[in-house]
């Protein structure tokens, strides 16, 4: 992949983030004015201020005027982004990527999904007409042939597996229980979590992601104007965006086991970012935990464990709040839900709160304190096989 | 010599035993099993099943003409053999029509076929009607069955030579059924059964005479009617000897209606030996007499999936399984969006994929590529591939999973990752399974199903199922290859 990144040229200033929930009592338009209201409040501007925006949402409106409209911006740039579950993140990519451009000093990335409208569990995508032979098959059951997949090729016994994949949702659920933010805040535990009926494969309702309303915002500008809007600013360190081909649904070398799409992106942000060893570098990771088998394969693919070791390094606690490289410390999809557009905004709002060592006592990770300054926030979107994946890495410091 | 050159039948999976009726209807059932088709299969698709059973291994002319001949077509007003035409990939100039909505349909279009030149396939389907607790409901059965008819070619030979055939007609109110019915009615049985007696016998007379030949020159009979107690009755007036009346499956299959004369001629022909004279005899609204001779060539020829080996197989199905399956007996569907119908112009412009399951393959690298594709995967050059048929791959499961979310008519849906002997893989659906039967290394051949229905338009396309062995177990590779 040819990228340069804009490594340390852009600062994101300020941001916001609603409670992910199911808002039965709120809009499109009143997620938006309240993740942009926060988010440009931080940065100590007003609307007027911003440039041009970005909008990221999947199927919640058409075109930059949802977002023109909700805020009434007068005669402003917008562009509404979608890439399926990596469009909140594809939103602040596009607006880092014209700051950088020189073409605008102040810009807005927000990110919104309304799914609870829908009447249907779940998220159900907008059907494309097409000739009837596609799969129908859920998402929760397309990544639950990762379990198998991997069990057998790695020689690890089935059911220490599923706990290990239920030992991620217990993890994250840890975690979102003490986030005033999230959608679901209890804690589960592995026996729990265990002992609902399965859904798809091995999967029980516990290891899928919730499904929630939300939205969250960055204000972005030039790196060398940071100042003027926050003490404390993240640099953008790199934005990596991998669209598969979809050829490991029809190639028979693929093994369900990794997702190229992510190893491809994760190598190229840690190419723009100078990352060497994103294990100990890292302060905290935010990663796409759709399903559980999905954040145990992302272990891998993202560079935290050695290849058939992810399954190790999780029931040693490697990726726990406080342990080795804090995983999802925000609760994760598991306990905010994944509102398709904001989600990637809102993992970028956690880095935002740890690194500047703005969470909460009982959830801020002591990697920051050790001296970490660096987080990296991760979507997919798609299935095995077939995914769009993004990549971002934040830091505190700019480089020497 | 025009006669019989190929001759198929596709029973469904599954088996109702008609014990397990009455508990559940409050009545009706009766004694042993009668087939019953997927959720996910029609009288189109049982057709293409039981062509595809017919056609492999035959080495002459492809079919010049296509009568598809059925008591429940899946749609009216436009013909329903162009699907049965698009999955056997026939040439484009070929003929397909429906022969239309009686039981006495099939036997017309293999009159016609036999007078007709070229060679001529002959299908039924049906997925007969009934309601709970009926005697026809017992009585029923579904199932496909397909006949090629023509001139002996190269390397196909004529199995059985036409001697003679007659007819009767007579407009007899021995059962209706208004379209869109889930039942048939019936006169009084007594009725049907004094006419077609004299009219069957008539024909019976008819056609050994076109023959020239006497009752005592017939090696083996099959009676094939709706109306079973004239069946009977004619058969008994025949005189023949203990035997030569062939079986009617009605014990373990039960009547598929349109199909019967075709699966009941197509399973007397796997019994025959040489030099033998079989008489299809069918008493529907009239009365069909043809007499067949075989030739030589039966003694060698090889069924694909043989009638009796389909009988003893299969798996059953609860009765509320089938009364979910017929639409009669209401469920609570998913809490899903229903499927979108599927395109007409992209269902067009993708023909063979989706009716005839063809990939593409990459010249450059070999690399089949399911759907067909332009651009092949790796990189390399476009527009560089040529078709692959992959309907009579056989291919094993890599990975696979249940999915107890997704819309299905009869969830859950069972799914698998199939590498394809030869190449190619495909993520798709299983049928004829039941879900722990399902992993690593099981071996799965194509099938052609309905995989739903949306907008009232038939959704068609290919699952995967599993192969089985003898005793019905599924088949696994022998050794899995063991994955990177």
């Amino acid at each position: 992949m040819g990228s340069h990144g804009i490594r340390d040229r852009v600062a994101i200033v300020g941001m916001g983030c609603t409670p992910f929930a199911e808002h039965y009592d709120k809009g499109v338009d009143d997620l938006l004015v309240e993740a942009t209201t926060e988010a440009l409040a931080g940065a100590g501007v007003g609307r007027a201020d911003a440039d041009a925006w970005w909008l990221g949402t999947a199927q919640s409106g058409m075109s930059g005027i949802v977002l023109a409209r909700a805020l009434q911006l007068q005669g402003a740039p917008v562009t509404r982004v979608e890439n399926m579950c990596a469009t909140g993140s594809e939103a602040l990519r596009q607006a880092a990527y014209a700051v950088a451009s020189g073409a605008y000093d102040l810009a807005v990335a927000v990110g919104v999904e309304k799914v609870k409208d829908s009447g249907y569990q779940g998220l159900n995508a907008f059907p494309v007409p097409s000739d009837g032979t596609g799969r129908t098959l859920t998402a929760a059951a397309m990544f639950s042939m990762v379990l198998p997949a991997y069990a057998e090729r790695y020689g690890v016994d089935a059911d220490r597996l599923r706990r290990v994949a239920a030992g991620i949702a217990s993890k994250n659920h840890a975690n979102g229980a003490r986030n005033p933010k999230a959608q679901f805040r209890r804690e589960m535990s592995v026996e729990a979590i265990c002992a609902m009926p399965a859904v798809a494969g091995q999967l029980g309702v516990f290891d899928c992601a919730g499904v929630a309303d939300g939205a969250a915002a960055a204000v972005v500008c030039r790196a060398e104007d940071a100042h003027r809007y926050t003490d404390a600013p993240l640099y953008v360190k790199a934005l990596s965006l991998v669209a598969g081909n979809g050829s490991g649904l029809i190639d028979p070398a693929y093994d369900y086991t990794t997702f190229p799409e992510v190893a491809a992106a994760g190598a190229d942000a840690y190419a723009q970012a100078g990352v060497a060893d994103p294990r100990r570098e890292l302060a905290l990771a935010e990663v796409h935990d759709c399903f559980t088998p999905t954040e145990l394969v992302l272990m891998e693919d993202l560079g935290f464990s050695e290849r058939g070791r992810a399954w190790l390094d999780c029931e040693k606690g490697t990726f726990d709040r406080d342990g080795e490289l804090p995983v999802n410390p925000d609760g994760g999809l598991k306990s905010f839900g994944h509102p398709v557009g904001a989600s990637g905004l809102r993992m970028l709002y956690e880095a935002w709160l740890q690194l500047r060592r703005e969470a909460p006592p009982d959830r801020q990770v002591a990697t920051v304190a050790q001296g970490r300054t660096l987080a990296l926030t991760h979507n997919l979107g798609g299935y095995p096989g077939e995914m769009v994946s993004f990549v971002g890495i934040v830091g505190t410091e700019p480089s020497a | 010599m025009r006669g019989l050159l190929a001759l198929g039948a596709h029973l469904p999976h599954r088996r109702l035993d008609r014990a397990t009726i009455a508990a559940v209807a409050g009545g009706g059932g009766g004694t042993g099993t009668r087939t019953v088709a997927g959720y996910d299969e029609d009288a189109t698709t049982l057709a293409v099943e039981a062509a595809r059973t017919a056609l492999r291994g035959h080495a002459g002319p492809a079919p010049a003409a296509l009568w598809f001949s059925t008591t429940t077509p899946p749609y009216a007003d436009r013909t329903n053999a162009t699907a049965i035409h698009a999955a056997l990939r026939l040439p484009a100039d070929a003929v397909a029509a429906d022969f239309g909505g009686a039981a006495r349909s099939s036997v017309a279009a293999l009159r016609a076929a036999l007078a007709g030149g070229g060679p001529t396939l002959v299908v039924a389907g049906d997925v007969r009607p009934g309601l709970p607790g009926s005697a026809e409901e017992a009585a029923a059965g579904d199932a496909g069955a397909a006949v090629l008819v023509g001139e002996e070619a190269e390397g196909a030979p004529v199995l059985a030579e036409l001697l003679g055939m007659a007819a009767r007609t007579e407009e007899i109110l021995d059962r209706w059924r208004v379209p869109g019915e889930v039942r048939t009615h019936q006169w009084e049985e007594r009725f049907g059964e004094t006419r077609y007696r004299p009219l069957g016998g008539a024909a019976w007379d008819d056609a050994l005479a076109a023959a020239g030949l006497e009752s005592g020159d017939v090696d083996r009979v099959v009676v094939a009617s709706p109306h079973a107690r004239a069946a009977r009755a004619v058969a008994k007036d025949l005189g023949l000897a203990a035997g030569v009346v062939a079986d009617d499956r009605v014990a373990t299959v039960g009547n598929p209606g349109a199909t019967q004369p075709l699966l009941l001629l197509a399973a007397a022909m796997e019994e025959a030996t040489s030099g033998q004279v079989i008489v299809l005899l069918s008493l529907a609204d009239g009365a069909d007499a043809l007499v067949f001779r075989t030739t030589e060539a039966v003694a060698t020829h090889q069924p694909a999936r043989p009638v009796a080996a389909q009988v003893a197989g299969g798996a059953p199905v609860p009765y509320p399984t089938y009364l979910r399956w017929r639409g009669l007996l209401a469920t609570e569907p998913p809490r899903r969006p229903e499927p979108a119908r599927p395109s007409a112009s992209a269902a067009a412009r993708n023909g063979d994929w989706k009716f005839g399951f063809v990939a593409s393959q990459d010249r450059a690298t070999g690399a089949v590529h399911m759907p067909p594709a332009r651009a092949p995967m790796g990189g390399g050059p476009i527009d560089d591939m040529e078709p692959r048929p992959m309907a009579d791959a056989v291919g094993t499961v890599v990975t696979s999973t249940v999915d107890r979310l997704a819309h299905s008519p009869s969830p859950p849906v069972v799914f698998a990752v199939v590498d394809f002997d030869g190449g190619g893989r495909l993520p798709v659906e299983l049928t004829d399974c039941d879900a722990g039967e399902v992993g690593i290394g099981v071996r799965v051949e194509m099938t052609f199903r309905r995989l739903f229905t949306a907008d009232g338009i038939a959704n068609y396309f290919w699952k995967a199922r599993p192969q089985r062995a003898a005793d019905g177990s599924a088949v696994t590779a022998a050794a899995p290859a063991a994955a990177g």
